[in-house]
């Protein structure tokens, strides 16, 4: 079972006076088209379905800075660093105004995606890493954090035939790799699974093979939940 | 708690321009004075950038819509402040820098750290969101007594701004009362920094003149071996807005 010594991966929030929470924080990250927020949908009913309150949360779900974010990102106005910094607003809005009171009331709060996505995102794109770390450590914790890993080929036609196209940023457009979209994508998400496996080591996710079947993949998250937390 | 440390102010990072910057507490004169020193400049020739806090367009709006809805803990203040500057400094401060031009700067980072500390945050967290920010040619501090800010501002003035007032703080009920402890707070921050940060300082209670003649002492000094950028034809492409004394 879990022991936690400490909260915050860093600095936290020093003004709030916090010793014990009794929810528990699951966080699934992986790319789009790894298939987290099925995964969580299944989570959800099968907690639910035991009497657990649950919260599911996404990135980008805070109404502080999301429409700031979204239009910048239409135009594609804003430096790597200021985009860095509204999606860390966003994410701090989403952690002391969502998630800290929900595991402060008990629930098991399922996050589509943390801090890490946002870090990988960034060290991609030239962010340094020491930088990010400080300025995440304001992150509480999770009690555990998955990884669905699935390789650019899968998310390739993954991504085709949910959307039937490729997405400008998550081909990474921006960045200039190539004007190729195809090649562009396919380079970027190598990237951001190189990314992802450092950060896998670093901040001890546990990784589970993401092309997998649905039902594969969620029995293996229901048995990782039930091994590492007293449900 | 381990000690982490902050690494310096924009690493590596070089810049034949001129970056100029006031702080101070509310009232304590510095737009005024940065205001002359930019007449001044422009009279001698140079083109000047100036550039205020809490000004980009693309986030300005954002930061009104949470203050109005007293959404913002101290981290997500914090943050969201330092994007705004973040985004000045991407797009407007630093490329004229680089292009060599003299840049004002109507509070830098040091409003940051005063403010998001006096909230209670972290000071090395804040210290390392603004690391990406180069160091200033000059920074002039502005010193004065709590009072003398705090008397200018409510002159004349019919409400406090909840934030403006720091409100949020949980000081005092009554906005004028919380208003003075929150700069006393913010005065402590910057005379606690103005060392370390090699601030320029100047007594904000001299007459106007006399603490702009120290000013354009210090910037003369600063300037003496400055090359302004070489500009061929036509009006200068920097573009400069005007001082918004509030």
């Amino acid at each position: 079972m879990i022991q936690k010594d400490k909260l915050f991966y860093g600095s936290g929030l020093p003004y709030l006076k916090m010793d014990k929470l009794p929810g528990y924080l699951i966080v699934i990250e992986g790319a789009d088209g790894s298939g987290r927020s099925t995964q969580i949908t299944l989570l959800k009913d099968w907690l639910e379905g035991r009497g657990h309150a649950v919260l599911d949360t996404g990135l980008k779900r805070s109404t502080l800075v999301g429409g700031t974010i979204d239009e910048a990102k239409r135009g594609n106005l804003l430096g790597k660093t200021t985009l860095s910094l509204l999606y860390a607003t966003d994410f701090g809005d989403r952690l002391e105004n969502n998630i800290i009171p929900a595991l402060e009331a008990g629930f098991i709060v399922l996050a589509d995606r943390y801090i890490f996505t946002l870090m990988a995102r960034d060290m991609v794109r030239g962010a340094r890493r020491a930088w990010l770390k400080e300025m995440f450590g304001f992150a509480l914790i999770p009690d555990i954090i998955f990884y669905l890993q699935v390789s650019p080929d899968v998310l390739l036609h993954r991504a085709f035939m949910q959307y039937g196209h490729l997405d400008y940023w998550e081909s990474g457009m921006d960045l200039g790799i190539s004007p190729d979209m195809f090649k562009s994508f396919k380079q970027y998400q190598a990237m951001l699974k190189d990314q992802f496996d450092n950060l896998a080591q670093e901040y001890g996710f546990i990784t589970l093979d993401g092309s997998l079947e649905t039902e594969a993949v969620q029995q293996r998250l229901r048995e990782e939940i039930l091994e590492r937390i007293d449900l | 708690m381990a000690m982490r440390k902050v690494k310096e102010l924009g690493i590596n990072k070089t810049y034949p321009g001129k970056l100029f910057i006031v702080e101070g507490i509310d009232g304590s004169g510095k737009s005024t004075q940065i205001y002359l020193l930019k007449r001044w400049l422009e009279q001698q020739g140079y083109t000047v950038f100036f550039t205020e806090w809490n000004s980009s367009d693309l986030v300005k709006d954002a930061t009104r819509k949470a203050k109005k809805k007293n959404m913002l803990t101290p981290t997500t203040f914090s943050l969201i402040h330092a994007a705004d500057f973040a985004d000045r400094y991407e797009r407007l401060i630093w490329p004229h820098l680089k292009a060599g031009y003299i840049v004002l700067a109507d509070r830098y980072i040091y409003t940051a750290y005063a403010r998001d500390i006096a909230r209670g945050v972290d000071p090395d967290w804040v210290r390392n969101i603004y690391s990406f920010a180069v160091k200033p040619t000059a920074a002039f501090y502005f010193q004065v007594p709590v009072e003398v800010g705090v008397s200018r501002i409510l002159r004349g003035r019919t409400a406090l701004k909840y934030h403006e007032a720091g409100m949020d703080l949980g000081l005092s009920n009554d906005p004028v009362e919380s208003f003075k402890l929150f700069q006393g707070i913010i005065k402590n921050q910057y005379d606690a920094m103005a060392d370390k940060e090699g601030f320029h300082i100047i007594d904000g209670t001299l007459p106007i003149e006399e603490q702009q003649q120290q000013m354009r002492a210090i910037a003369k000094a600063m300037l003496r071996r400055y090359k302004p950028p070489f500009v061929t034809y036509g009006r200068s492409s920097a573009n400069s807005e005007e001082v918004n004394d509030k």
